[in-house]
C-alpha cells in the first residue's frame, strides 16, 4: 500500500489535498448548492422554508413586487438594485482610496533601509491585532457628534471665536468610506510591499542612467513591475468589502444598507432565508463577474507569488 | 571633443558608513584619466574599489572629496540622467515588462525621439549584437548571453561618449565569456567609443584593455599597458595579482640605472634584477620571477645565474607542465613549453630528477614591497 503510494504520483497528490477537499466540500460547495436550493423556495408565515421551485426571490430582488401600495398590482420599485449598486461603487471607491493611500507607503517601506522594514511592516499589522468590531467600534468614539474630532474642531474654532455647530459625520455614506479604508488598508500595503521589494535596485539605477528622471522611472519602470501587487490587494480588498457588513452597520446605522447588511437582516431579522439566499447569490455572481473581467486584464497577481 | 580625457578622477574619495557605524573609505584618492577612445579596465579584487569609482562615473554615487570629470566639465552632484555616458551592469537590469525592442528604446524615448528614428536605431543597435529579429521577445525568454547583448545594445543605442561596464561577463560559461571579450573588444574599436570596463579576471583585463588600472583597497596600484602591468609589475601586489610568480626575500645592496643587486639570504646569493619602482640601497624588496621565464637544464649553464635544483612534483597539463623545484629549500615553480610531441617521459621531468635553473637578470624583477 505504502509502496504503491510511493511510486504513484496522482494519489500523493489526491493525498495531500483530499484534507482541504473533504472541508471544501462540506463546508462550501454543499452550502452553496442548499442556499440556491432555499433560494428557489418560499418563506412560510412562521419563517419556514417551503421547498419549491419559484423566481419570486429573484424578481423581488430586480424590483418588482405584487404588494403596492396605492392598490396597483403590480408595481417597480429599485431598492434592491440600488443597494447592490451603492455596495458596488462603495467597493470600487474604497479599493481605489485604499490603492492611493497604500501605494506611497508601501514604497516607502520597501525602499527602507532592510532593518528598518521588519520594523514598519510589524507597525502595519499592529492594527490587525485588535478585534475588527472594536476597530469600526473605534470609530465611531471618533466621528459622532460629541466623539473627539468634533471636540476638537469645537475647540479649535472656540478659540478662533468663529460659531461652531458639531459635524454629522455619523451615519453618513463617508463615515462608511473610511472605516473600510480603515479596515483593508493593511490588505493592500503588504501585497504591493512584496512587488515592490522583489524590483532590484539596479533596476532603478538602468532607467536613471537611460535617460529617465525619478516620475518617469516611477510610471515606466516601478509601476509595471508592481502591478501584480497592487491587483492581489485589489482582490484582498474588492471582494471582502463587497460582501461585510459590520462596517456599514456600525458607522452607516440605518442610513446605509450595503448587499451583507440586506442578506444579514433576511436572515437575522426578517428570518426570511430564501430572499437572504437569493440576494447571497446575487452578489457572489456579480462578485464574480467584476473578478472575472478584472482578472482576465490583469490576472491575479499571481508573480508575486511564483517570480 | 572637448577634451583630451573622455573621464578624469581627481583625487577622488569615497567614504562609506560600516553598519558599525564607523567610515570606511571604499576608494582613497583615487586620480586617473582616461582618453578619448581608449578600452580601459580597472582590475583588482571584490572590495578593492573598482566597481564604486565606476559607479561614481555613471552618478550613481557621489564623491565624498575631489570630482568626476566627464569631457573636462566637472560633474558634482549631476543625477546619472544628465551625464552623457551609459552603464552595462552586472546583473543586466533588464525591464521585465517589456520586450527586447522596448528595453532598447526607453533611452531613446526618455530623450524624446520620433518613432521611426526609435525604430531605426533600435533596429540598428540590435543588428550590432546580432539579436536581429528577437525584438519581440521578453528578456526571460533569451539566454544569459542573449541577455547580456540586449544590456550592451540598450546602452550602445544611446551613443554615450564612454560606455561604462560593470563586470558584464562575470554571469557567463567561460566559453562564452572568450567569445564576447573579443566581440566587445572588436566592437569598442569599431564604434571608438571610450570603454571603461570593470572587472575581477586579470585574464579578462589583459586580453581587452588598453590601459588597466590595478586597484587594492581603494587606491590605484599601478596603471598601465598589459604588457607594462604584467612585464614591469610597480610592486609585489600587482606581481601577485596578475599571473604567477616566484617570490624571494631580499635587501637591496646597490642600484645602477634601472638595475639593481639584492642580497637574497634564502638561498645566500645575490641575484641581478630589474627594479621597476624606486628602491635604494638598504630597501627590503620583493625578487619576483614569473615561472615561465625560467630555462631548467641538465647541465650548469652561465655560471653566475646558475643554480642546483631538485623537482618535486611535475604536472603534465598540455600545453606546458609545471615543475616544482626545491632550490636550496626554497619552493620555486618553473612553466615548461612542452615544444616537442613525444611520448618519452624523460622529455617532462621526473620527480627527484636534479636539474639547474638559470635566471637572466632582464626576467628577475626587483620590486618594492606595497
Amino acid at each position: 500500500m505504502l509502496k504503491r503510494l510511493r511510486e504513484n504520483k496522482s494519489a500523493q497528490g489526491t493525498l495531500l489535498i483530499s484534507p482541504t477537499l473533504i472541508v471544501m466540500i462540506g463546508l462550501l460547495i454543499i452550502p452553496l448548492i442548499l442556499t440556491l436550493i432555499v433560494s428557489f423556495g418560499q418563506r412560510s408565515p412562521d419563517g419556514n422554508v417551503i421547498y419549491s421551485f419559484s423566481l419570486d426571490n429573484y424578481i423581488r430582488l430586480a424590483g418588482f413586487s405584487t404588494d403596492c401600495t396605492g392598490g396597483a398590482s403590480f408595481c417597480f420599485n429599485p431598492l434592491y438594485a440600488q443597494i447592490l449598486w451603492r455596495s458596488l461603487a462603495l467597493a470600487f471607491n474604497t479599493t481605489v482610496l485604499v490603492i492611493a493611500l497604500a501605494y506611497p507607503l508601501a514604497y516607502f517601506i520597501a525602499r527602507a533601509h532592510p532593518k528598518r522594514r521588519t520594523t514598519f511592516l510589524f507597525l502595519v499589522l499592529i492594527p490587525l491585532w485588535t478585534n475588527f468590531v472594536i476597530r469600526v467600534y473605534a470609530w465611531m468614539m471618533l466621528l459622532r457628534k460629541e466623539g473627539v474630532i468634533n471636540i476638537i474642531l469645537g475647540w479649535i474654532m472656540g478659540l478662533l471665536r468663529i460659531p461652531f455647530t458639531p459635524l454629522e459625520m455619523l451615519y453618513t455614506p463617508g463615515a462608511v468610506l473610511v472605516g473600510m479604508v480603515y479596515e483593508f488598508l493593511p490588505f493592500m500595503i503588504l501585497p504591493i510591499y512584496t512587488s515592490l521589494e522583489k524590483i532590484d535596485n539596479s533596476l532603478y539605477e538602468a532607467a536613471a542612467d537611460l535617460g529617465a528622471n525619478s516620475i518617469r522611472t516611477l510610471l515606466r519602470v516601478t509601476l509595471p513591475l508592481s502591478m501584480p501587487g497592487v491587483v492581489a490587494g485589489t482582490i484582498l480588498v474588492f471582494i471582502p468589502v463587497m460582501g461585510t457588513f459590520i462596517v456599514s452597520d456600525i458607522l452607516g446605522g440605518r442610513q446605509v444598507i450595503l448587499v451583507g447588511n440586506l442578506i444579514q437582516r433576511q436572515f437575522l431579522d426578517a428570518r426570511d432565508p430564501t430572499f437572504g439566499s437569493a440576494a447571497s447569490l446575487i452578489l457572489m455572481v456579480l462578485t464574480l463577474i467584476v473578478t472575472y473581467f478584472y482578472t482576465r486584464k490583469f490576472g491575479f497577481g499571481e508573480e508575486i507569488v511564483v517570480a | 571633443m572637448a577634451s583630451e580625457f573622455a573621464v578624469e578622477l581627481r583625487d577622488v574619495v569615497k567614504k562609506f558608513i560600516t553598519p558599525e557605524g564607523s567610515e570606511m573609505a571604499a576608494v582613497d584618492h583615487v586620480t586617473m584619466q582616461i582618453r578619448n577612445g581608449e578600452f580601459f579596465s580597472m582590475l583588482g579584487s571584490s572590495g578593492c574599489g573598482k566597481t564604486t569609482s565606476l559607479r561614481m562615473i555613471a552618478g550613481f554615487e557621489w564623491p565624498t572629496e575631489g570630482d568626476v570629470y566627464i569631457e573636462g566639465k566637472p560633474m558634482g552632484h549631476l543625477p546619472p540622467f544628465q551625464r552623457n555616458v551609459n552603464t552595462v551592469f552586472q546583473s543586466y537590469a533588464l525591464f521585465q515588462h517589456m520586450t527586447v525592442f522596448q528595453n532598447v528604446a526607453f533611452g531613446l524615448e526618455m530623450e524624446g525621439a520620433s518613432k521611426d528614428e526609435i525604430a531605426r536605431r533600435v533596429g540598428r543597435s540590435l543588428e550590432m549584437v546580432q539579436l536581429t529579429g528577437m525584438d519581440r521577445r521578453r528578456p526571460r525568454q533569451l539566454s544569459g548571453g542573449q541577455q547580456q547583448r540586449v544590456a550592451l545594445a540598450r546602452a550602445l543605442v544611446k551613443t554615450p561618449d564612454v560606455l561604462l561596464l560593470d563586470e558584464p561577463l562575470g554571469a557567463l560559461d567561460l566559453k562564452l565569456r572568450k567569445e564576447m571579450q573579443l566581440e566587445l573588444k572588436a566592437l569598442q574599436q569599431q564604434l571608438g567609443i571610450t570603454f571603461i570596463y570593470v572587472t575581477h579576471d586579470q585574464e579578462e583585463a589583459l586580453t581587452m584593455s588598453d590601459r588597466i588600472a590595478v586597484m587594492s583597497k581603494g587606491k590605484i596600484m599601478q596603471m598601465g599597458t598589459s604588457v607594462e602591468v604584467y612585464e614591469r609589475p610597480a610592486n609585489r601586489f600587482v606581481a601577485e595579482f596578475i599571473g604567477e610568480s616566484n617570490f624571494l626575500e631580499g635587501k637591496v645592496k646597490s642600484v645602477k640605472g634601472d638595475q639593481a643587486v639584492v642580497d637574497v639570504p634564502a638561498w645566500g646569493e645575490e641575484l641581478i634584477g630589474i627594479a621597476t619602482g624606486k628602491v635604494k640601497a638598504g630597501d627590503d624588496v620583493s625578487v619576483s620571477i614569473r615561472p615561465e621565464k625560467v630555462r631548467l637544464t641538465d647541465k650548469q649553464g652561465i655560471k653566475e645565474n646558475s643554480l642546483e635544483a631538485v623537482v618535486t612534483t611535475s604536472t603534465y597539463i598540455g600545453s606546458d607542465t609545471h615543475v616544482y623545484l626545491d632550490v636550496r629549500g626554497q619552493r620555486f615553480k618553473v612553466w615548461e613549453q612542452n615544444r616537442i610531441s613525444t611520448l618519452d617521459p624523460r622529455a617532462y621531468y621526473a620527480n627527484g630528477q636534479k636539474v639547474w635553473v638559470t635566471l637572466l637578470s632582464e626576467n628577475t624583477l626587483i620590486l618594492p614591497k606595497a
